[in-house]
């Protein structure tokens, strides 16, 4: 067997794994489709309250990608934190699998999650709306959900590291972390409302980009050529920090076997 | 073995050997009895002067875990680790597992450096801990199909030897599909180390495996372990409290204390030991409280309330 064929099928390991965990945990699954349809509705209503055709897709943009977005940040960023809690990291970090496998594996797995999860919420949304799609470029949509994973999935993994350096408060960290990006990122409002400093730290934010480029996709129908400026600084952070991540990860593994924090904790 | 370290022969400057000790477990191919490890090659474990520290509390003390321990495991041998709470054989265990990082000293597997051939290491050795590892949600046949291809085994094949290798551990096929957190930790240890062989592992870590068992379970993973050895041609670290086992399944024993390999011989040389230089009685035992300076009971409390020899 090749090395890349031992590699690949380590990385099935984890998207089987967590198909598994998601099936067995299916009555959580349907709670938790149910709170995010509603929440999602709930916000979207502001917008119908205020008679406002844009504010109503403008939220609903917001509920659902923001819905997709941390969906794929949870899954990647607690991929430590679920194995700590079941007791299952020291066998995984045992493993003859490379972090690089791991991490794809989860990733991978939480892309098409996020996606099925995603998708049915905006069916739900579309329908009960009634909202015309027809003047919509799904493409710049597309475009931009494909581009901003990467850079979100390369945060998850900066922010998977917080449990193997943190034991005890690395999860809470990554939750306050994720709480900080909904808040800066533009997911119900205009960024130009936060005050200057938190406008600043928008633009670091690859959420930022995301939900600003599929609301003109889908909203004013802009091709992507009128958005690349949107689209650079997607690029760049995905350049940036997914290698970090990995980067970062490999690091964090290294103090965590020097210090003793892989061990079993809760 | 290289070190066979006593308090007495360290002051004598003979290392411990005892002059007519054999250096490697005695030979019987009798069934359930002990096979002759084999010499030839690298040995499966070679251990020099390991040192382990951790830095612990706000004032960052150091703590040494693991000093200066030195040992050669030879292919196909049993050994026993033996040693109270805290003493240091999780960390030993953790250390050759690669979970932790060494201070000082280096770790070879079948003559592999568990430092710079980490990935060839991985592939030969798997471990059992005293608390089953699973995702407690999923069946026996998940978790298994999940440590079958992290190894890079056809998860079909896999299944069929999990199968083979839990109903040889008492468990039937039915059980395979329930979550196993509906099974009962004696159940569950078996699972764990149904996973731990379906890797065909050549060295097998076994870190105290049937602590919390009841006593047919434990049979059954005693019995199973000599299998293992014997049929599979794997070397075994076993760490265990229990006396008996030890004195069944090794053909050498280490004593660590304080993290510190205080003796090393075959059980009967350790019995000797005990009974010729303290005047004790000639039972694993006293050779227990003779080196850890504690009773057995004393030990067993403790396990109670710390699930750890950190």
């Amino acid at each position: 067997m090749t090395s890349a064929t031992r590699e690949l099928r380590a990385s099935y390991a984890f998207i089987e794994r967590n198909f598994n965990l998601t099936k067995r945990y299916w009555g959580w699954e349907v709670a938790w489709l149910v709170y995010s349809i509603a929440g999602a509705l709930s916000v979207t209503l502001i917008g119908l309250d205020q008679g406002n055709r844009r504010l109503i897709f403008s939220l609903m943009i917001g509920a659902i990608f923001w819905n997709y977005l941390s969906v794929v940040f949870s899954f990647i960023a607690e991929t430590i934190e679920w194995e700590r809690w079941e007791g299952t990291l020291e066998y995984t970090m045992m493993a003859p699998v490379r972090r690089f496998t791991q991490l794809l594996g989860s990733t991978v797995y939480a892309l098409v999650y996020g996606l099925i999860h995603t998708g049915v919420i905006l069916v739900v949304l579309v329908l009960f709306f009634g909202l015309d799609l027809s003047h919509a470029n799904l493409a710049t949509a597309g475009l931009f959900m494909a581009v901003g994973s990467v850079s979100f999935v390369g945060i998850g993994m900066m922010a998977a590291i917080l449990p193997l350096l943190y034991v005890e408060r690395g999860a809470q960290m990554t939750f306050v972390l994720q709480s900080v990006l909904l808040l800066i990122s533009g997911v119900y409002y205009s960024t130009d409302v936060l005050p200057g400093w938190m406008q600043l730290l928008s633009k670091l934010s690859p959420a930022t980009y995301i939900l600003d480029g599929v609301r003109k996709g889908l909203i004013d129908g802009e091709p992507i050529t009128a958005l690349l400026g949107d689209v650079w600084p997607l690029i760049g952070m995905g350049i940036f920090f997914i290698p970090a991540g990995i980067w970062a990860f490999g690091r964090a593994e290294r103090y965590a076997k020097r210090t003793g924090k892989l061990k079993r904790v809760g | 073995m290289t070190s066979t370290m006593t308090p007495e022969s360290n002051r004598t400057g003979t290392n411990g050997r005892l002059p007519d000790e054999p250096k490697v477990a005695p030979v019987s191919t009798e069934p359930g009895t002990r096979a002759e490890p084999v010499r030839e090659g690298p040995p499966a474990l070679l251990i020099e002067h390991a040192t382990k520290r951790f830095i612990v509390g706000k004032k960052r003390r150091p703590v040494v875990a693991i000093s200066d321990v030195s040992l050669r495991i030879e292919r196909g041998a049993i050994h026993g680790v033996l040693g109270a709470n805290g003493s240091g054989k999780s960390t030993l265990i953790r250390l050759i597992s690669g979970l932790l990082t060494l201070d000082e000293g280096r770790v070879e597997v079948f003559g592999h450096d568990i430092v710079r051939e980490e990935m060839a290491v991985k592939r030969l050795i798997n471990r059992v801990s005293v608390d089953a590892a699973f995702f407690k949600k999923l069946s026996p046949s998940e978790n298994l199909s999940f440590a079958a291809r992290l190894y890079g085994m056809d998860a079909k094949a896999a299944a069929q030897r999990a199968v083979e290798i839990l109903a040889r551990l008492g468990i039937g096929q039915k059980r395979m599909g329930r979550p196993i957190e509906q099974m009962s930790r004696g159940m569950q240890q078996k699972v764990a180390i149904a996973r731990a062989l379906l890797t065909s592992p050549i060295l097998l870590l076994l870190d105290e495996p049937t602590t919390g068992l009841d006593p047919r379970s434990k049979l059954d993973v005693q019995i199973f372990i000599e299998e293992v050895r014997t049929e599979h041609n794997a070397t075994i670290v076993l760490t265990t409290h229990d006396l008996v086992e030890a004195e069944r399944l090794c053909g050498r024993i280490s004593i660590l204390n304080d993290g510190r390999m205080v003796a090393e011989a075959t059980p009967a040389g350790l019995m000797a030991m005990v009974a010729r230089d303290h005047g004790q009685p000639e039972t694993l035992e006293a050779v227990f409280m003779t080196y850890t300076g504690r009773s057995l009971d004393d030990d067993l409390e403790e396990t109670g309330v710390t699930d750890d020899d950190d």
